[in-house]
């Protein structure tokens, strides 16, 4: 039998992408896909004509890989489309390091694009139309906003119980911008205060807008190939050393601990493959689509114990200079957040571990844990990266 | 056989569910094997995978296990809660507590369930044991 440690390091991202990022006005999310595809497969020194793996989904459309290898002139051998939210472009790597490393495929396009911001059917409708097609019956009735109220219900329960601050929640955005400052790419550069997350306009308590991730377009795309190909190409390779997803519940009313989730597994059954641990990590990230996952997942993937993410946060001990640099590009909250945000999170590990971030380069960062998130604390995918010298 | 039993397995469980609402009874079900109660209805237990379940009363009675308080305009109807509560039957559910000005809700709060037929579906609210 094949087992998963066979495959740490089997398979690499060798090339990446994005297009689109914070307004693409007169753009489709198609196109913005199509772009970020297009500058992914240049980047790895591929061509489109290379590609012979798909994964990819969309938050509206059921069919999408079939119309992706259409725009992109695709006869994909491998096609990977499970869709868990926004996790999803970070639990389509372990299924695609299988379909490469059993030469099912050569090179996987992963990628992504919505234009939920400026599209006519946007999100707010795109929510609407969710509550047709994907009906909660036992939680509609009450007209929680979702997705912001169930993870306001995990922030409040987690307060209750640990006695997490408001303070706590806001250095979490307050650091995930202090990153975006050395990020030009990022939408959300000024400079932001706990006293400012604070004051902003309360939305579902205890969450208020700064607590919660910015609505962008933007389309992000990556390519992997087995390892030694990749040592072959244009970039610096980044292995796939671990990967896991884990799912538990779709709603936050099924959840049975608002404040454990889903990651405390998934990050186990990574780490695991990748025969490393939290230790070893130089720069994490994770998916912050609102300011509490950011406390949840540093407690559920072992960076700190359950119940003492506030205190590990305090102080800017997630900011630039702090104890471990977390959502580097500035996050969902500061930089970019189109819908589903987990292609960025790969892209950003990569640039890192490839050491091509600029003003916002951790030194030495060799190992990355990047950490995606779906639904309402419902899909939890966590990925270890490593760069060039760790295989 | 009995009408209401003819009716019950022409119907899955949340068609049962909230025809029993509609007629101002709130069930919650349990499982024959292992003794647990659920919510949301199901076909199957969530708890053990067995099919054998029953209707049952709970006693309507849990607490707040997390609540938010949604923050709307004043035209639109104003901010209202949204809750969790916990039944003492050992159940979840996605509720709201009335009868409480919205700044005295509380995590831990004991509450009790009534339906509220006169909403615009059928609905299981909750307000503060003390005001029951």
């Amino acid at each position: 039998m094949m087992t998963l440690e066979s495959l740490r390091g089997r398979v690499a991202i060798a090339g990446v992408g994005h297009a689109g990022l914070g307004e693409a006005h007169g753009y489709t999310e198609m196109e913005v896909l199509a772009q970020a595809a297009s500058r992914a497969v240049a980047d790895a020194g591929l061509t489109m004509k290379d590609i012979d793996g798909l994964a990819t989904c969309s938050s509206s459309a059921t069919m999408w890989s079939m119309p992706v290898a259409e725009y992109l002139g695709l006869r994909p051998r491998y096609i990977e489309a499970t869709m868990l939210g926004g996790s999803s472009f970070v639990s389509h790597l372990l299924p695609s390091v299988m379909a490469l490393a059993s030469g099912q495929c050569n090179a996987v396009l992963v990628c992504y694009g919505s234009t939920q911001k400026t599209a006519t059917f946007g999100r707010k409708e795109g929510i609407k139309a969710r509550t047709l097609l994907d009906p909660q019956p036992f939680e509609h009735p009450y007209s929680p906003l979702q997705p912001v109220t169930s993870y306001a219900l995990a922030a409040a329960r987690h307060m209750h119980q640990y006695g997490t601050t408001r303070e706590q929640l806001a250095e979490v955005a307050v650091a995930a911008r202090a990153w975006a400052a050395l990020n030009p790419e990022a939408a959300m550069r000024d400079p932001l205060s706990i006293e400012d997350v604070l004051r902003s306009r309360p939305v579902s308590d205890p969450l208020t807008v700064r607590d919660c991730c910015l609505v962008s377009d933007g389309g992000g795309a990556y390519v992997m190939v087995r390892a030694d190909r990749a040592r072959q190409l244009r970039q610096p390779p980044v292995y796939v050393l671990g990967s896991a997803t884990a799912v538990w519940n779709r709603q936050i009313s099924s959840m049975e601990d608002l404040t454990v989730t889903a990651a405390a597994e998934s990050g186990k059954r990574a780490l695991a493959m990748a025969g490393l641990n939290v230790a070893d990590v130089d720069v994490a990230e994770l998916y912050d689509a609102f300011t509490i996952n950011t406390l949840l997942f540093l407690e559920d993937l072992g960076f700190c114990k359950k119940g003492e993410g506030g205190a590990f946060v305090q102080g800017g001990g997630i900011a630039p200079g702090g104890r471990l640099p977390v959502n580097t590009n500035g996050g969902g909250l500061s930089c970019v957040h189109p819908g589903m945000y987990g292609i960025f999170l790969v892209i950003e590990a990569v640039r890192q571990l490839r050491a091509q971030a600029g003003e916002r380069q951790v030194a030495g960062a060799d190992i990355a844990l990047v950490h995606g998130n779906g639904g309402t604390l419902s899909s939890q995918s966590t990925a270890i990266l490593g760069g060039p010298s760790t295989r | 056989m009995h009408t209401e039993q003819a009716e019950a397995l022409s119907r899955g469980p949340q068609e049962q569910y909230f025809a029993a609402l509609a007629k101002g009874r709130f069930q919650i079900q349990r499982c024959a094997a292992c003794e647990r109660h659920q919510f949301f209805p199901r076909t199957l237990c969530v708890h053990c995978g067995a099919t054998d379940l029953a209707w049952t009363d709970p006693a309507g009675t849990g607490t707040v296990y997390s609540f938010s308080i949604v923050r709307r305009k004043p035209e639109a109807g104003g901010d209202y809660n949204v809750a969790l509560i916990d039944l003492d039957e050992g159940a979840r559910m996605m509720s709201r507590v009335d009868g409480v000005p919205l700044e005295r809700l509380r995590i831990g709060m004991p509450v009790k369930a009534r339906v509220l037929l006169d909403a615009a579906q059928p609905l299981v609210v909750f307000q503060p044991v003390e005001a029951a």
